[in-house]
């Protein structure tokens, strides 16, 4: 090193230079939650469980995304359908209890490439954090959705589904 | 007295407000130079971030670890605290102001040695560090103060050079001296550059502020000397270095950057020149505060035999070479190589105030 490069002074004033600079640039904030960003198409957030056209649930209890999940985030109960439930419920069985545990969660979309029934899909949608470990665990008031609210899944590239060779 | 009782209140509080938002400050300015925007969610522009900090600090819960030494746990942010507070209490903070036909000094104590007060309460100031962390009974902690104290001890040596040879200038310890020689546009950077600059570096190896930030460290030594610190002592010790940037950000105004002067301050009298050279002050100030942070969030740390040598092998030798080469001048314009006797008052005895500070000396030692 020579006596300047080893005082360390224009290096430093270098580098003050530079930071600068960035005094004047315009900032690259996004002031969550006013303003949100676009999500991918392919974002995995929130799980749905979907209905049919004729909102029917699509869920038959199948528990292969249980199966398929890595976290084991996903727990169900199958039940049978009764006489008189064939609008709620697509099929003869159906899964009368179903929760996703987010904490365990990561989202990694897998439950929904092993639903065989289109019935699983993750949206775009955050899970909010909460206090209580409890909360996190969402059954069917949460995932299922509304029939009057239909959840947009139409930008999901994957439909639950793999690819056609 | 009354006046001093006021002149101390104020003083007290502006420093303490000052330092409440230069956490502010810090944070704004880290933002900007990241191209972020900062805190902006307590109140307009985040200005009652301090506030909710404040707040926060208070009611969080005052931990004492099991081994720690109670007593000097306590102390240590205590001795950080009053040091700070103390060291401002010299500082000429304005011009001579005129109330009900009194003068009143922007000042809490005209001491006869005081720049050699603040060097002194500046060292003391290291107890509370060394005593926090050693307190702690934890290594990091007492890491981070062994490195806080040699580090402050060796720059104390560059900087307390630097300031002999300001000394050797102005012929006084006087603050106020100091300054109103300074006047006009009359700064002692113009004729110590090399000074200044080894000044301002030991200031900020003094203030623990990066890129001298070794006794902190979070990288390495989680939080040096106040690891296990939590609550309003955590608070003291940071508001301490706080309080400890304004201090030297004043201190290098006063001393370099002509305190309350400012060219053409000679249009202006009386409380009108007061409150102007007040505020212009306090300008000074803040712009070097501004420095200070633009420093920190620019550099990263040094490493620590990096920073001995720079604070042992080199600001020492340039700040004593300067201050040699100063006295030469000083003795060369005062005719001691000119066979004439010297002045009665010659500027090589430092230590006395001079009676007259009008004798100035003005020639360029600007040598390197």
């Amino acid at each position: 090193m020579t006596f300047l490069e080893s005082i360390y002074l224009p290096a430093v004033l270098g580098g003050m230079w530079i930071t600068f600079k960035h005094l004047f640039r315009k900032h690259n904030v996004t002031k969550y939650p006013e303003e949100t960003r676009e999500f991918a198409p392919v974002y995995r957030g929130q799980h749905v469980l979907k209905r049919d056209e004729e909102g029917r649930e699509n869920c038959t209890a199948c528990g292969l995304c249980a199966v398929a999940c890595p976290a084991e985030a996903i727990t169900m109960v199958a039940d049978e359908r009764k006489k008189g439930e064939e609008h709620l419920y697509r099929e003869e069985k159906y899964a009368s209890m179903y929760e996703i545990n987010m904490l365990r969660c990561i989202f990694c979309g897998l439950c929904e490439e092993a639903c065989p029934k289109e019935a699983i899909f993750l949206t775009d949608r955050i899970v909010p954090t909460y206090f209580e470990r409890d909360d996190f665990v969402y059954g069917k008031d949460k995932l299922v959705e509304k029939v009057d609210e239909r959840i947009d899944i139409s930008k999901r590239q994957l439909t639950g589904k793999r690819p056609q060779k | 007295m009354l006046e001093k009782i006021i002149i101390i209140v104020a003083l007290f509080s502006v420093t303490l407000l000052i330092a409440t938002y230069l956490t502010l400050a810090e944070r704004k300015v880290a933002a900007w130079l990241q191209d972020r925007i900062g805190p902006d969610r307590a109140g307009p522009w985040g200005l009652l971030q301090p506030l909710a900090d404040a707040g926060k600090m208070f009611f969080k819960e005052d931990f004492i670890p099991t081994n720690a030494d109670k007593w000097l746990f306590i102390i240590g942010p205590g001795i950080a605290m009053f040091t700070a507070l103390l060291t401002g209490s010299v500082i000429p903070w304005g011009p001579d102001l005129q109330v009900f036909g009194e003068t009143v000094e922007l000042q809490v104590a005209n001491v006869d040695v005081g720049i050699l007060f603040i060097m002194g309460v500046v060292s003391i100031g290291v107890y509370g560090i060394m005593i926090g962390g050693w307190a702690s009974n934890n290594k990091f902690s007492l890491f981070g103060a062994i490195r806080a104290s040699s580090q402050m001890i060796s720059y104390e040596l560059a900087m307390g050079i630097s300031v002999i040879t300001i000394v050797m200038m102005s012929g006084s310890l006087n603050l106020r001296d100091i300054v109103e020689d300074q006047h006009g546009m009359n700064w002692y950077v113009w004729k110590q550059p090399l000074c200044f600059i080894v000044f301002f570096v030991c200031a900020l190896a003094e203030c623990n502020r990066a890129p001298f930030d070794l006794p902190e460290c979070e990288s390495e030594l989680i939080g040096g000397y106040h690891t296990e610190y939590g609550s309003m002592k955590l608070g003291f010790f940071l508001f301490a270095e706080y309080i400890n940037m304004f201090i030297s950000c004043a201190v290098i105004s006063a001393l370099f950057f002509g305190g309350y002067n400012f060219p053409g301050m000679d249009s202006l009298s009386g409380n009108t020149l007061a409150i102007v050279g007040t505020l212009v002050f306090f300008g000074k100030t803040f712009f070097f505060i501004f420095v200070f942070m633009w420093i920190r969030w620019t550099l990263p740390r040094f490493r620590y035999d990096q920073l001995m040598h720079l604070g042992w092998k080199k600001l020492i030798p340039i700040s004593l070479v300067n201050m040699l080469i100063t006295g030469i001048i000083i003795a060369a314009v005062s005719g001691w190589f000119s066979g004439e006797k010297p002045k009665t008052n010659e500027p090589m005895q430092t230590k006395v105030k001079t009676e007259q500070p009008d004798k100035r000396l003005s020639m360029n030692t600007n040598t390197h």
